[in-house]
């Protein structure tokens, strides 16, 4: 699988976002902590998951899960699982 | 060649019943004795604003009991009529014996084929399927299925992962013979490699369960089977009155439903007076939403029970 590049997984990410929790897309920035920052809860964070995983074609387990707790954090996870693939 | 009895062409449900201990805890009521939570976690989470829970005095026994004798008498059949009782639970109080003879006798049900199910809260619609099986093949005439779960003593209510969720109480369906099949095709399953999900270690042990895993398997696994169940009924989901899911958790419920795009339906949403009552919640459900006249007889509607082992089955129904 090709590099996926940060903003292409900025701008899924924000549409996953605003789509299951309603917030704006626009407010998913790289530095956000999802629980502190966007008030996202564990149930809607396996949502988030599940749907990145359809979009971005790379499996975000609940043991990793629990590991990805800012934006920045599913970039880098999202990017290093590509370039292995 | 040995001869086989002479079926009937499918089944029907005929009544509903049900039946939930008096005693109303709420989400206040739960952070009150120490639990570490409150109401709006709760409804936000789980969806439930309050659930019913069986004093000691009240067995799993008498909530099958109550909830058998509620559809039967609505049904309009007599005791004498029925000539199997199938009773799904995973609380019964004891292994040995079993629920169904004991609740069989309870309500006059003279020498039933008598037997419990155990696919936790997917077992009224294992039971159910099971019972339109046995008319089909001529085993039986008509069937009491019941759905009874006492999950009080099984919960360790300091838990706050389970005891803001499982509940008690009991529901029911008399299912009969019918010349136009009104119980479509079960789609059942398993996935045993998830059984420690949902589970109670030993007779020790309280129910423990991975929240985040089975939220994850219940809102990716499970709308294709409830959209297989309509393609084997020949009902498409656009002409579903209701769906009725096993009520597990409102977002779980919610996020099926979005799946199943089934835009005439009303969605069961029982969970939030009742709590999740595993075996019990479908046949609850539906037994008060045609009490509250919610959908109309002669309607389909999709059912799907899902839960521990893990196990899942699905069907559409008519209501009676």
């Amino acid at each position: 699988m090709a590099e996926v590049s940060t903003q292409t997984i900025l701008d899924g990410l924000g549409e996953i976002v605003e789509e299951i929790v309603g917030i704006p897309a626009a407010d998913v920035t790289p530095e956000k902590n999802f629980i502190d920052d966007l008030d996202i809860d564990s149930l809607s964070m396996v949502e988030i998951a599940v749907a990145a995983q359809d979009k971005f074609g790379v499996e975000i387990p609940d043991d990793e899960l629990k590991n990805l707790r800012t934006v920045q954090d599913v970039v880098d996870y999202v990017q290093g699982l590509a370039a292995k693939a | 060649m040995i001869q086989l009895a002479q079926g009937r062409t499918g089944a029907r449900i005929l009544a509903f019943g049900h039946y939930q201990p008096d005693n109303v805890v709420t989400n206040d009521d739960l952070a009150a004795r120490g639990v570490d939570t409150n109401d709006a976690w709760i409804r936000s989470r789980v969806g439930i604003a309050e659930r019913r829970i069986a004093l000691d005095n009240e067995s799993v026994l008498d909530l099958a009991v109550a909830a058998g004798g509620k559809a039967l008498a609505a049904s309009g059949l007599t005791p004498g009529d029925i000539d199997l009782v199938i009773v799904a639970t995973c609380t019964a109080e004891t292994q040995v014996p079993n629920a169904s003879a004991t609740v069989a006798f309870r309500l006059g049900i003279s020498a039933p084929g008598a037997f419990d199910v155990n696919a936790a809260c997917a077992g009224f619609a294992y039971a159910l399927s099971t019972a339109s099986d046995a008319i089909r093949a001529g085993s039986a005439q008509n069937v009491l299925v019941i759905g009874a779960e006492k999950f009080s003593p099984w919960i360790d209510w300091n838990d706050r992962t389970t005891c803001i969720i499982f509940a008690d109480g009991a529901g029911a369906a008399v299912v009969t013979g019918s010349d136009v099949p009104q119980i479509g095709p079960v789609v059942w399953g398993s996935d045993g490699e998830n059984a420690d999900k949902i589970m109670v270690q030993d007779r020790n042990s309280f129910l423990s369960q991975d929240g985040q895993a089975v939220f994850r398997w219940a809102t990716t696994a499970l709308h294709p089977v409830a959209l297989e169940a309509c393609r084997r009924a020949g009902i498409a989901p656009s002409e579903l009155g209701a769906f009725v899911p096993h009520q597990a958790n409102l977002r779980i419920i919610h996020g099926i439903a979005r799946k199943l795009n089934a835009p005439n339906a009303v969605i069961a949403e029982d969970i939030v007076n009742a709590g999740n009552t595993s075996a019990a919640s479908i046949p609850m459900a539906l037994s008060r939403m045609i009490e509250r006249g919610d959908v109309r007889s002669g309607e389909p509607a999709l059912i799907i029970g899902f839960g521990a082992g893990l196990t899942y089955a699905a069907q559409v129904i008519q209501i009676p």
